[in-house]
């Protein structure tokens, strides 16, 4: 009886691989090379114009006695930005997240359209966001400095997107305005699967509302929550598109992907453009390492 | 007087919620029917409204052209997505085998990429395969940014489905492709229009390779082609083109999200959620 059993599971598994090949292959094809390219790249001195002729150079596009990528500040100007600009854009939109997340959470008359309108800026794709928003920001014809100076918040025109100060706070409000949703439809979803009778219990229980959201359902939602924000979290370090059609390439604003992409493409240093990919690319990598072991170590001990 | 308070509270917080996410939206429409000269005034209703911005995004360069560039592409990659999709997610959701655990981490890993980091590597394949700047070279770069997702949520869902389903089949002997084709297909069908949904947006919404793997106007996407919509100058940037531009592709994709509200939900927290 034991041999047709093992021979089976035998096949079952030659099908497996089979059934798995396309996908690999493709997955290979458009991720696994191109990554080990971009790294190759990195050490060497390839230029846009002639890729094929590269020459390996070892470090020197990391560091270097006449500039490496590490002693570059603009780098770690890009480096600052994208961090600063991923703490506070998925801070703003999981506060806010959570609380579209409890209002959808409300049995109330009219909450399909509710949840509807909240869904649309998520359904605008990102280059198209970042235009109206370019365009209501707009400090000569902008409907919101018309809207701040009929409230007599502001005495004059304010330049959102190009002003140094204001830049980076402007491409924090789009990406809010895009992504919130995305955060509260998760957030909703765990909402949806907790227990309702321990709600009963503290209402009964006559405890405050405020009391029974920080004692009863963070703690409860918890796991949902934080795999919510990892998913935004890398989301917000590759961020390219909204800040490029936003504020192009100002410095204010620049993130990592800006940054590679800027030397790769329009200085044509493929080198050392990849070599920004790859520090990038290690810093994802790095802090999904970090999330994965910090998730697990959580889950073994629960 | 406290409970009535409280309810003007809640319902003040929804019609913000409502107003904060529809009104950019509404302003858009509002920008693209005015007519151009007006724009240097701001209106909250388009008074005198006119097409003029809608003729003349089509005039002005080939967006018709764009628009189809972006369906060819988006539904190219998404029936190649959903094929390579079920057949891996039969194995990784229904057959036990060794290095599945893996496997499934490497796509799960693959789809938090930055794409700038495949960026050179990818540049290097296209042009050597001489597929700059053709639609081709883009279905292709698209790939990364749907084949992960796409296999992680079929397989979450093909996982879900009851274990007896497939045993009468095997005890017939079928084969693997029948029985993927016969019993999984028509139990995935929910399934495959959430995530076939997922992956038009995404493809549709892409940015930076379009932008780096196209050159001439005619083989542009839609967000690139938005991105460099331009005026007589560099500082004299046609508004209410954008906006005409903006409200045509952004239209369908609303109908789609609103049509398939419960499906995207459904899709996006087994995307994220479960992983």
């Amino acid at each position: 009886m034991a041999r047709p059993q093992s021979e089976l599971l035998r096949a079952r598994t030659r099908t497996a691989w089979l059934f798995l090949a396309p996908m690999l292959i493709v997955l290979a094809m458009v991720a696994g090379w191109p990554l080990l390219r971009t790294i190759w790249f990195s050490f060497t001195d390839a230029n846009l114009g002639k890729m094929s002729q590269a020459k390996f150079i070892g470090f020197e596009n990391y560091y270097a006695s006449f500039g490496g990528i590490l002693q570059d500040p603009d780098w770690w100007r890009s480096v600052w930005n994208t961090v600063w600009f991923s703490v506070v854009s998925v801070s703003l939109e999981t506060v806010l997240g959570m609380i579209v997340a409890l209002l959808l959470n409300v049995d109330f008359r009219g909450r399909g359209f509710v949840r509807a309108a909240v869904l649309v800026p998520w359904a605008i794709p990102t280059i198209v966001s970042a235009r109206m928003w370019g365009w209501m920001l707009h400090d000569q014809f902008g409907i919101i400095n018309d809207m701040l100076e009929r409230a007599h918040l502001i005495s004059g025109p304010v330049a959102w997107t190009a002003d140094p100060h204001l830049s980076m706070w402007s491409v924090v409000f789009v990406d809010v305005w895009k992504t919130t949703s995305f955060m509260a439809l998760l957030i909703l979803a765990g909402l949806q699967l907790l227990p309702s009778d321990c709600y009963e219990a503290a209402r009964v229980d006559g405890i405050s509302p405020i009391k029974v959201f920080f004692r009863v359902t963070l703690p409860l939602i918890w796991p949902a929550l934080v795999v919510a924000v990892v998913f935004r979290s890398l989301d917000a370090l590759r961020v390219f598109d909204l800040i490029y059609v936003l504020t192009s390439s100002a410095k204010e604003t620049m993130t990592m992907s800006v940054y590679a992409r800027q030397q790769l493409v329009d200085f044509q240093q493929v080198g050392y453009g990849s070599a920004a990919a790859t520090l990038l690319f290690l810093i994802i990598a790095a802090f999904t390492a970090l999330t994965l072991i910090a998730t697990r170590s959580r889950a073994s001990e629960g | 007087m406290m409970r009535a308070l409280q309810k003007f509270g809640f319902w003040l917080l929804v019609t913000v919620v409502v107003l904060y996410s529809l009104f950019p939206f509404y302003y858009a429409i509002v920008s693209s029917l005015r007519p151009s000269a007006g724009l240097f005034k701001v209106a909250y209703w388009p008074h005198h409204p006119t097409l003029a911005n809608y003729t003349g995004v089509f005039a002005g360069q080939p967006f018709g052209r764009n628009i189809l560039n972006s369906i060819i592409v988006s539904s190219v990659v998404v029936v190649l997505s959903l094929f390579l999709g079920v057949t891996a997610a039969y194995a990784l959701g229904r057959i036990e085998f060794k290095g599945r655990g893996f496997l499934l981490m490497t796509v799960l890993a693959v789809s938090m990429f930055p794409q700038v980091a495949v960026l050179s590597g990818m540049f290097e394949l296209i042009r050597w395969s001489g597929l700059y700047n053709s639609l081709p070279g883009l279905m292709i770069a698209n790939m990364i940014l749907t084949l992960p997702f796409t296999v992680w949520v079929l397989t979450t869902f093909m996982r879900g489905l009851p274990k007896e389903i497939e045993e009468a089949a095997i005890v017939d002997g079928a084969s693997p492709a029948i029985i993927v084709r016969r019993i999984f297909l028509p139990l995935l069908w929910p399934a495959l229009v959430t995530t076939g949904l997922l992956a038009f947006i995404a493809s549709w919404n892409e940015f930076l390779f379009a932008l780096t793997f196209t050159l001439s106007n005619s083989e542009r996407t839609v967000p690139v082609a938005i991105a460099f919509l331009s005026g007589a100058t560099k500082y004299d940037l046609p508004w209410g083109r954008i906006m005409a531009a903006s409200v045509i592709v952004t239209l369908p994709l609303i109908a789609l999200v609103l049509i398939f509200q419960r499906r995207i939900v459904a899709g996006l927290t087994a995307g994220a959620v479960k992983g």
